[in-house]
């Protein structure tokens, strides 16, 4: 009867939806903070908007009954595609200068 | 206990599990791969959601967009150094710290806050409203988001162009 | 329907603007074809807006909006009004604007900046046009600066001109003046009402509000507005600014300092006509009969053709302004209409003289003789027949002969001013008017004779000058037809049956009754019985100005020397323009200057003295505390520094170049944040 209870509850809601995102984000935290690889950090990014997304989609679906949350959702997608490309042609270039993409090599501002 | 919410904590688990690897895998090119598992896993979540367009576009988007990107940037930025395959790690108590920190805060907040919840069965249908939508209200951000884009693309070339190569290139022309 | 034309035909000049001021260079023939074509468009909208307006729509006002910003309870909105002096005005600049467009194609075609002057001849038209057509004081305001910046732009077309960059200071610090009476006017107005459109304004006085209660206050607004009108349309005491504003471009003076912006001060003392009390017209009408006595008594002594026409302009705008004072409304405008028509093509014609006589003073490689000066012409009939026939027909109709459009409206003022004086007893204004109007036939007269009559001032150059090419002599065509009495009104004797009478009546008062000026109707009674006589006399004097200026400089039976002996003072007055900028630069710079004089005597001896007193005081002072400073405060300084040094690089620590670390610090106090708010 317990394990009943339990079942009823963990029906999946909308907090079930945000701790995931949580989670998620704190992985790609996570990543972002302690990679020394800057591909890996970027990973850790593409991480970080798909928890956002996911609360979008997850706040559309569960409060306003409307489509502007997964709306805003897409247009998070279409900015991550360009950020990545972007992002990356920058890794490329700074591989060119370095010759490394290890962020703590890379301390040429250094104060 | 319906089938949903098996599929939700399957899905849950495979996209917080490929994340988990992903972040503390030490080869680069497995972590790649993981996100792959992880993206894929998002993608079924969007489903248990009813945003079965938002789905597709992650599945094209990110699996079969971004993360090409992302290996394409580790096979160019690795050549011949196996080694280089290795991601080490920095600053990792801090980070650990903090990104406990930040998910213990996050799930605090959501769990706390009065969420004005409609409790109604989501829309089923959204290609159709989305298509209109993108057409009608949104369709300066739309254009605007396409001219993003190009603008991307373009200036992803101009940076990923080596100095020397460009000014050769340029008195070619 | 009207409002988006009108907003089309405000904006394209605008367009025109943006267009040749970025890529003006590079487009072929530098893109005058373009500003000129987009004026021409505005041109025939205007016409078709005027013919659809007074034909159909005669009585109705369009007017559209929007709330631009909204502060506290106060809403600022932008907007457009149409009535029938805004249509008539719209046609007025248009016309000249693009009539100077088409004259500018060849007076200017070698000038450096040519691109340039065509972007600012675009920036100003739509200025204008904004002057025109909005709705409320505040955008009025705000066109009102950009149609002096635009000014201030044209008269320094040539800025490496010391002269001209100094005319184009001159000309907009002291519009700044009167600008700045007009704001203070505005903000009264807004403080009371909390409006700045001519529709809320007028509504809440007609409904019996007043600006802090007392017609006093309304007066005074009034008056203050009436300083920015001061300003723009030079009068006195501020009208020293246009003359010099001659150092631009000719067609420039045409657009701007004839016919167009400086009638903008006239449009606004129409615009707020039905706010203006009994006092504040009776000053306007006293500062109008001023400055046109005093620019009149100027001009006929002056020796540049473009500073003749430029007194004359400015005679001519205190014309208008007294008209509007007297209250004969549609007089004052009606002139403004048909004197922009043949004022500007005055001064292209002059422009027309001054490229003749520069192109042949050019080929003869003579740089010393003033291409703009009357007594090295004369006899440039025979050459330039074009011009002169023109020439000749703008000058009948400043001087108000019949058959003319300037006979029609200078006659409607002279009898206003009669009228006003019959109801009031102010005789001096209908003598100066009437004196004016002689001294302006006389001078006109002048220089007519002595550019076109006569023997030339040098022979052998006389043969080379040559009539200007047709894009010149076409607008002076088209203007010349202009200056003719069947546009305005089918009877050459009456304006008043005409459609511009009709379509434009005086609009009523809407001030508290004890503060009206005399109510139309008792007023036109006036205008009509004396209105006759003013005819008859208006134009006896005119010929008899006509008659002394012909005797003089034509048949010479009179010495001009002579009668400049006899005068006296009077003559030496007139030919120093009565010493008003020697005047203000010994008063106001003068005075600027000695205050400086006294504080610095004040500085060298007083403050000086005083420092000085105390020098060996201090150094004895000094002599002792240089010891506690050497050891004591610079062991603290230096302790200091070395501390803050110390910390540096302690701190310095924290710049460790490592974007992931600055992250760690990020993400740190936006979780603490968080938590905060949590």
């Amino acid at each position: 009867m317990n394990l009943q209870i339990l079942l009823s509850i963990a029906e999946p809601g909308l907090n079930h939806f945000l701790i995931v995102s949580a989670l998620l984000f704190s992985l790609g935290v996570m990543a972002v903070l302690s990679k020394r690889n800057v591909i890996m950090v970027l990973m850790g990014v593409e991480l970080i908007l798909n928890s956002a997304n996911i609360n979008l989609i997850a706040f559309s679906r569960f409060t306003a009954l409307s489509l502007e949350g997964q709306m805003m959702g897409l247009f998070v997608v279409i900015l991550a595609a360009a950020e990545a490309a972007v992002a990356l042609a920058i890794v490329l270039n700074i591989y060119n200068r370095f010759n490394t993409i290890n962020l703590d090599k890379i301390s040429t501002m250094k104060g | 206990m319906e089938l949903t919410t098996i599929l939700f904590y399957l899905f849950s688990a495979v996209t917080l599990g490929a994340a988990a690897v992903m972040v503390f895998s030490r080869n680069i090119v497995h972590s790649a791969f993981a996100l792959m598992f992880s993206l894929i896993g998002v993608a079924a979540l969007y489903v248990l959601l009813h945003a079965d367009f938002m789905a597709a576009t992650q599945l094209l988007v990110y699996v079969g967009g971004i993360l090409v990107l992302i290996l394409f940037g580790v096979m160019l930025t690795n050549q011949g150094h196996n080694t280089g395959f290795r991601a080490g790690s920095v600053n990792l108590l801090p980070a650990t710290l903090l990104s406990v920190t930040a998910a213990a805060v996050l799930i605090y907040a959501f769990v706390t806050a009065d969420w004005a919840i409609t409790d109604a069965e989501g829309l089923t249908e959204t290609v159709h409203p989305l298509g209109m939508m993108l057409m009608g209200d949104y369709l300066l951000p739309f254009i605007s988001a396409g001219v993003l884009l190009l603008i991307a693309i373009i200036g992803a070339i101009l940076i990923s162009t080596k100095l020397s190569d460009r000014s050769e290139n340029s008195s070619e022309i | 329907m009207f409002t988006q034309a009108s907003l089309f035909i405000l904006l394209l000049p605008l367009l025109g603007f943006l267009i040749l001021i970025l890529f003006g260079k590079r487009l072929p023939r530098q893109g005058d074809w373009l500003g000129t074509g987009f004026l021409g468009i505005t041109l025939l909208l205007s016409l078709w807006l005027l013919i659809v307006k007074i034909s159909s729509h005669s009585t109705e006002v369009f007017s559209s909006g929007f709330t631009w910003a909204l502060i506290g309870d106060y809403s600022f909105t932008l907007g457009i009004m149409i009535d029938n002096l805004t249509v008539v005005m719209l046609v007025v600049v248009t016309l000249v604007s693009t009539l100077v467009h088409l004259f500018s194609i060849a007076y200017m075609k070698d000038d450096v900046r040519y691109s340039r002057y065509y972007a600012y001849l675009g920036l100003f038209s739509f200025s204008m046009l904004g002057i025109v057509l909005t709705s409320n004081l505040l955008l009025m305001y705000i066109f009102w600066e950009l149609v002096g910046i635009s000014s201030y732009l044209l008269i320094g077309h040539w800025y490496e001109k010391k002269s001209a960059s100094d005319a184009a200071n001159k000309a907009f610090i002291v519009n700044r003046i009167g600008d700045f009476g007009m704001f203070i006017g505005i903000m009264i107005l807004f403080a009371s009402f909390a409006t700045f459109s001519f529709e809320g304004i007028f509504g809440a006085l007609e409904a019996g509000e007043l600006p802090f209660g007392s017609t006093g206050w309304l007066t005074a607004a009034g008056i203050l507005i009436f300083c920015g009108a001061v300003g723009k349309s030079a009068q006195f005491p501020l009208h020293v600014w246009l003359p010099d504003a001659m150092e631009g471009p000719t067609p420039v003076s045409a657009l701007i300092h004839a016919a167009t912006m400086v009638a903008a001060g006239v449009y606004l003392v129409a615009r707020v006509f039905p706010m203006l009390t009994a006092d504040a017209l009776l000053l306007i009408a006293y500062i109008g009969a001023i400055t046109a006595l005093i620019a009149a008594t100027i001009a006929i002594t002056q020796n540049d053709i473009k500073k003749v026409l430029a007194y004359s302009t400015v005679s001519q705008l205190g014309y208008m302004i007294m008209a509007l004072g007297v209250g004969a409304w549609t007089a004052g405008f009606m002139h403004l209409v048909t004197h922009a028509a043949f004022k500007a093509g005055l001064f292209l014609g002059a422009g027309s003289v001054i490229y003749a006589m520069h192109t042949m003073l050019h080929k003869r490689h003579d740089h010393t003789t003033d291409a703009q000066d009357i007594r090295n012409m004369g006899g440039l009939r025979s050459k330039m027949p074009y011009t002169y026939v023109t020439f000749l027909i703008f000058t009948l109709a400043i001087s108000g002969i019949p058959l003319t459009s300037g006979f029609l409206s200078k006659d409607e003022i002279l009898a206003g001013t009669l009228a006003f004086s019959t109801l009031n007893g102010h005789w001096i204004l209908p003598m100066i008017a009437f004196l004016v109007a002689g001294l302006t036939a006389f001078y006109m007269f002048r220089l007519l004779i002595l550019t076109f009559h006569g023997k030339p001032a040098d022979e052998t150059g006389h043969q080379q000058i040559e009539e200007s090419p047709f894009v010149m002599t076409l607008p002076l065509m088209i203007l010349a037809a202009l200056s003719l009495f069947f546009f305005y009104s089918f009877n050459p004797i009456g304006a008043s049956s005409g459609w511009f009478w009709q379509a434009l009546e005086r609009p009523l008062s809407v001030v508290p009754e004890i503060v009206q000026p005399a109510a139309y109707p008792i007023f036109y009674q006036a205008v009509s019985s004396v209105h006759t006589l003013a005819m008859v006399l208006s134009v006896v004097i005119a010929l008899t100005g006509i008659a002394i200026a012909v005797l003089m400089y034509h048949r010479k039976k009179l010495d001009p020397a002579a009668a400049a002996q006899k005068a006296g003072f009077l003559y030496t007055g007139s030919l120093n323009k009565w010493y008003f900028d020697e005047f203000y630069s010994k008063v106001f710079v003068g005075g600027v200057m000695a205050i400086t004089r006294i504080l610095r005597w004040f500085d060298e001896k007083v403050v000086d003295g005083i420092v000085n007193a105390t020098a060996p005081i201090a150094r004895g002072i000094s002599r002792g505390s240089g010891w506690v400073d050497h050891n004591i405060v610079d062991g603290l300084v230096n302790a200091t520094a070395a501390g803050a040094s110390q910390a540096g690089g302690l701190l310095s620590r924290i710049q460790s170049g490592k974007v992931q670390t600055y992250l760690v610090y990020i993400l740190f106090g936006m979780l603490l944040l968080g938590i905060f708010f949590i």
